[in-house]
């Protein structure tokens, strides 16, 4: 099973070496593309489901022994972030086909998008949090040049921002495994888990802290998600929405991982405080998007505001709750990743993403509609949709850990977001456009293949997950269940040996 | 602008430069070097070319396209991992052989060492790719 492990990392790192020697042949790279992230997709489904059946999977690269090597560990969180990372990347690929034009694919468009998928399949696999550092920095390397790619004045705007505060968060993080390395001695997860519990807690939680602040920069949590709007809206769309799909939620797997498995001598204080942070990213969030009118500087928004959901769970730290974080990752990628492809087609058809610019989108493209529909009422959590289904166990699980001010906030949130998507459904979808707007464009069938085929495979997750939510709530309570159970990854990893 | 003193140098310095990343190279698995120092010189050596003679002039010297050199660099690397692993054990671990030649004898060989040549490669290739992008005029 060893080699199961291992290929969401060799399959793009192979398709993105492969594809530049084709730099010049569009087709050759379009279809390296979409193949490449096809493969990783299988791939990573059969690591699930070989993770389902039996449990944690490791592998000690090199053949160096644990806490000396690099060690990839394979649980089911792993490999849920997988499926939902490898199904994003197929999803951006083929919507590309449409997007993307020919000098971005020349100047290396599709292998980036590979190499960046290989950074966050590393950074969900490695068992070293070192390596972790890494692969941030392979993902961080290959969204910088994605966002600057083709180089528009305001694009070049946003990479600046978004380049420095990317680097600031990445100094944070390494200053602080340089200092859990001076306390420890140790890098491999599996092996702090026992060393940091010998070790003086005030000093943990020093560093708990500072990666806190480290990962709190990447996932755009409150007070620190400034560079997320100020940068979002700015690369092309399939690119922005495969950011909005992944690269926050690599942040909050860190967070979840680094905060289940390493952190959690002293929960009171640590996840108290992580609580906070949920409760005020939530607010400050969705407050953001009212007041906004810019389709996709709402949407940035958005993000930002829901993952404070996915860390509430954490911050509340009982299983229901962790699974309910788990459920809210799941529901959450696909979600946001359809409403940011919608916004590109949007932009195709009007020319435009201002919402003052916009209006009759509902008469032109009613399927479009449909599926914006959809996933904004998902967003929101309207019942019977899969956001219903997160905000109702992330609710249930404050309630009965008797913290009633962080449901009433999850709660409220939730209204507001319905508010702030049902700003964009007036506007754009409803309202009539403005005197003196350019002609309407009317997509040709070729382009629409690529354009829908991805946007209504999401929506029908989206629905299926609202549909099946009692299997996906399974899957998210055994994830939940081995989150909480540090003792199994370390014998996964360390073996019989404690 | 046009240096005699720099072109001069230049052609005599390219080959020794190459020269000496393959030593290198060569040294690195158990000495300082490896594939980054190697493709670190090897790289200087092309840029002093072209500095002298003009970027285009350097970029004809190179076997191929500085992005074709970084995607066959790759290829190595993932071919030395996954060699391993075909014989069953985990990625990256080190396979050697000894070839007994007739000239310098026994030679101690193994996929690190193409795992050093694809770093090379892919040191080459990026330098340039950066340095051939920034003297562009256009």
């Amino acid at each position: 099973m060893k080699p199961l492990l291992i290929l969401p990392i060799l399959l793009p790192l192979g398709f993105a070496a492969l594809s530049l020697f084709f730099l010049h042949m569009r087709r050759v790279q379009r279809l390296l593309s979409v193949v490449g992230m096809t493969s990783l997709l299988v791939a990573a489904l059969f690591l699930l489901q070989f993770v389902w059946r039996q449990g944690i999977g490791v592998v000690q690269i090199g053949d160096w022994p644990a806490p000396f090597g690099i060690s990839l560990v394979a649980d089911l969180f792993s490999a849920i972030m997988i499926v939902l990372a490898a199904l994003m990347g197929l999803s951006v690929s083929i919507y590309s086909l449409a997007d993307i034009d020919a000098p971005r694919e020349g100047a290396g468009y599709h292998p980036l998008l590979h190499f960046l998928l290989m950074g966050v399949c590393g950074a969900f696999l490695t068992g070293d949090i070192f390596n972790l550092y890494v692969w941030f920095e392979v993902m961080l390397m290959a969204s910088f040049a994605l966002m600057a790619l083709g180089g528009r004045r305001l694009q070049l705007e946003g990479s600046v921002k978004y380049v420095i505060l990317s680097l600031i968060a990445s100094s944070l993080f390494l200053s602080a495994v340089g200092i859990l390395y001076g306390l420890t001695g140790t890098l491999n997860m599996a092996d702090l888990v026992g060393r940091l519990s010998a070790s003086p807690v005030h000093l943990v939680n020093t560093l708990a802290v500072l990666f806190l602040i480290a990962f709190g920069i990447k996932s755009a949590l409150f007070p620190l998600f400034f560079w997320l709007p100020a940068s979002y809206h700015t690369p092309p769309v399939p690119v922005s929405a495969l950011f909005a799909g992944l690269l926050t939620k690599v942040g909050i797997y860190a967070l979840i991982r680094v905060f289940t498995l390493l952190f959690n001598q002293e929960a009171g204080y640590t996840h108290s405080l992580i609580l906070i942070v949920s409760g005020l990213t939530m607010i400050t969030g969705i407050l953001g998007a009212v007041a906004q009118n810019d389709f996709r500087r709402i949407l940035s928004f958005n993000i930002i505001s829901h993952s404070g959901y996915m860390i509430m769970g954490l911050g509340l730290f009982t299983p229901l709750a962790l699974a309910g974080s788990v459920f809210y990752i799941i529901h959450h990628i696909i979600v946001i990743t359809t409403l940011f492809l919608v916004s590109g087609v949007v932009r195709r058809l009007q020319g435009s993403l201002q919402l003052p610019e916009m209006g009759g989108l509902y008469a032109q493209a009613p399927w479009l509609s449909l599926i914006f529909l959809v996933a904004a009422f998902s967003l929101a959590g309207v019942p019977p949709l899969s956001g219903f289904w997160g905000k109702l166990i992330l609710v249930q699980a404050s309630l009965s850990a008797e913290n009633y001010l962080i449901a009433a906030t999850a709660l409220m949130v939730g209204l507001l977001t319905l508010y702030s998507m049902s700003i964009v459904w007036g506007k754009a979808f409803w309202g009539t456009p403005p005197d003196g707007k350019a002609p309407v464009r009317i997509l040709t069938i070729r382009e629409s293949v690529p354009y829908y085929l991805p946007m209504a495979v999401l929506v029908l997750l989206t629905i299926g997950i609202s549909v099946a939510a009692g299997p996906v709530l399974t899957l998210s309570t055994r994830t939940a269940d081995q989150l909480l159970d540090p003792t199994a990854y370390v014998r996964a990893v360390l073996g019989e040996k404690p | 602008m046009k240096s005699l003193i720099l072109s001069t140098a230049a052609k005599y310095l390219l080959p020794m430069l190459l020269l000496f990343s393959a030593y290198l190279l060569l040294r690195g698995h158990d000495m300082p070097g490896g594939g980054f120092t190697g493709g670190l010189v090897a790289a200087a050596g092309f840029s002093l070319h072209g500095f002298a003679f003009g970027m285009s002039d350097a970029k004809r010297l190179l076997p191929a396209r500085p992005l074709r050199l970084v995607g066959a660099g790759l290829l190595l690397v993932l071919g030395s991992g996954v060699f391993a692993m075909m014989k069953g054990d985990p990625f990256l671990t080190g396979t050697w052989t000894t070839l007994t030649l007739p000239g310098p004898g026994e030679w101690k060989i193994g996929t690190p060492l193409l795992f050093d040549l694809g770093v090379f490669l892919v040191v080459i290739g990026a330098t340039l790719a950066v340095l051939l992008g920034l003297g562009r005029e256009d």
